[in-house]
């Protein structure tokens, strides 16, 4: 018995990618709403420990990652929230094309509306915070870095409650925790490139840990969701 | 071994060799824990420059070195029910994860009274007290997703996931301590052939962590038991021992 047409693996995933581009660009506050929750908490902090320059300088790598932390986890919830209500989460479920394909396409496309656009401000929100200039590559490259393993990882919290009415807090209680290695290689790699020091062996572990997500994740994710579904 | 173990798949089978099993651990461990205290507490010689104080030791390290065991034994149990589909496992599963988040805070609050002392500060960020508080988050979580799901089979399936994902932060727990050498001090008594650690201090230590054991054991056991008896509420076995109980 042969499916009357049957999708290639790269066919599925670009199929599901487009389709949630096109979703997110009929939403767009859902795009734009993380970013400016983002461009907020970085403004609040210069406002609660005061505007000194070299402090500024100090806090600035710590301050930008958290915040993008925090904002990962406020884009999150809609990665799969609207596809469980209207009931396209289960035919996806149903469907005999392979599901951890589909999620990592429903994850990518998470990465491009919200993990990018905060690479792309970011550098704004460095001088802002009057980075030390010498660690703008670095800033750069841990967020490219970074902020996919955000989606990778956040994607599985997210599979695993949204079946559940209040699962926004419960979100962050299970996720946080698994964010904290990426947050402590990114800053001490930033760190490191503003003492004008090698930083590569902590981009070599963020890419690790970016690899590990990246294989692992999708099955996690997978699962979570025939859980959450049933 | 699985007609061996074929048997312990249904839930009386499993329920009554956890009652049988249960006043074992329980005793031996009760035993090694007055023989551990009293040994570590008063016979054990003092340290020479942290005096007595360093006497917490044989509580914190027992509680440290195991509230990892104790995510390991969870993992495993996890692992089984998703592999092999023993529903039985989840229950053990759901029946470790409180215990273990009680050795992890354990672990970090005699951790800060004894660091406050030796170190001259309760709390460092380094990376091994990070990783043990990430390890708490760890299990509040675990135990949180338990209690947001009322189908308790759901949950386990939901948890279990998490767990298996935690794992992932053991092995960076494990080697924090070579990645960051910071203010912690290396392991002391893992290398068992040369402990850097004089015999007298040592074996109560090691008393203590049997003890610890069992006595975890024992816990897991009675919670195991509660666990069974509420998934299977509506069986007849469960009714009839209620009813059993309920004449004495």
């Amino acid at each position: 018995m042969s499916a009357p047409q049957s999708l290639s693996y790269r066919q599925l995933f670009w199929q599901v990618m487009h389709r949630d581009l096109k979703v997110a660009v009929h939403n767009k506050g859902d795009i734009l709403n993380p970013l400016i929750f983002l461009v907020i908490v970085i403004t609040l902090f210069p406002l609660g420990v005061g505007p000194e320059t070299n402090l500024l300088t100090r806090i600035a790598p710590g301050i930008i990652w958290v915040a993008a932390l925090l904002s990962a986890l406020l884009s999150l919830e809609r990665l799969f929230k609207n596809d469980y209500s209207d009931g396209s989460l289960e035919q996806m479920l149903l469907s005999p094309q392979p599901l951890f394909i589909m999620v990592l396409a429903k994850i990518s496309a998470h990465w491009l509306l919200t993990g990018l656009p905060i690479i792309l401000i970011a550098p704004l929100l460095a001088l802002m915070l009057h980075m030390e200039p010498l660690a703008y590559p670095a800033l750069m490259i841990t967020l490219a870095l970074g902020t996919p393993v955000l989606s990778l990882i956040g994607a599985i919290g997210v599979a695993l409650t949204v079946g559940l009415k209040k699962g926004g807090v419960l979100l962050s209680l299970l996720i946080l925790p698994l964010y904290i290695p990426v947050l402590i290689f990114a800053t001490a790699a930033i760190e490191a490139a503003a003492l004008n020091m090698p930083y590569s062996g902590h981009i070599a572990i963020i890419s690790a840990l970016l690899v590990l997500a990246l294989t692992l994740s999708p099955f996690a994710v997978s699962a979570a969701l025939r859980v959450s579904t049933n | 071994m699985w007609k061996w173990l074929h048997p312990y798949a249904k839930p009386e089978r499993s329920y009554q060799l956890a009652s049988t099993l249960l006043p074992w651990f329980a005793i031996s461990s009760i035993v090694l824990l007055v023989i551990g205290a009293v040994w570590g507490l008063a016979f054990a010689p003092a340290e020479l420059y942290q005096k007595e104080y360093y006497r917490i030791i044989y509580i914190h390290v027992p509680s440290a070195t195991l509230s990892m065991s104790v995510y390991m034994a969870m993992a495993t149990a996890v692992l089984i029910s998703m592999v092999w589909q023993l529903k039985l496992a989840d229950a053990a599963a759901a029946a470790m994860a409180p215990i273990g988040a009680t050795l992890t805070a354990t672990a970090l609050i005699t951790g800060a009274i004894w660091g406050a002392p030796s170190w001259g500060t309760s709390w460092v960020w380094d990376a091994r007290l990070t990783s043990y508080l990430i390890l708490l988050f760890l299990y509040l979580g675990v135990i949180a997703l338990h209690n947001a799901f009322e189908d308790k089979a759901l949950a386990s399936r939901a948890a279990g996931i998490l767990t298996l994902v935690g794992v992932v932060n053991i092995p960076i727990i494990k080697y924090s301590v070579e990645w960051w050498n910071t203010l912690h001090q290396t392991a002391t008594i893992s290398k068992l052939s040369a402990p850097s650690m004089s015999s007298e201090m040592l074996w109560p230590l090691l008393t203590n962590i049997l003890a610890f054991a069992l006595m975890i054991g024992a816990l897991t056991l009675i919670r195991f038991k509660n666990e069974v008896l509420a998934r299977n509420a509506m069986r007849p076995w469960v009714r009839e021992l209620a009813a059993k109980v309920g004449d004495k």
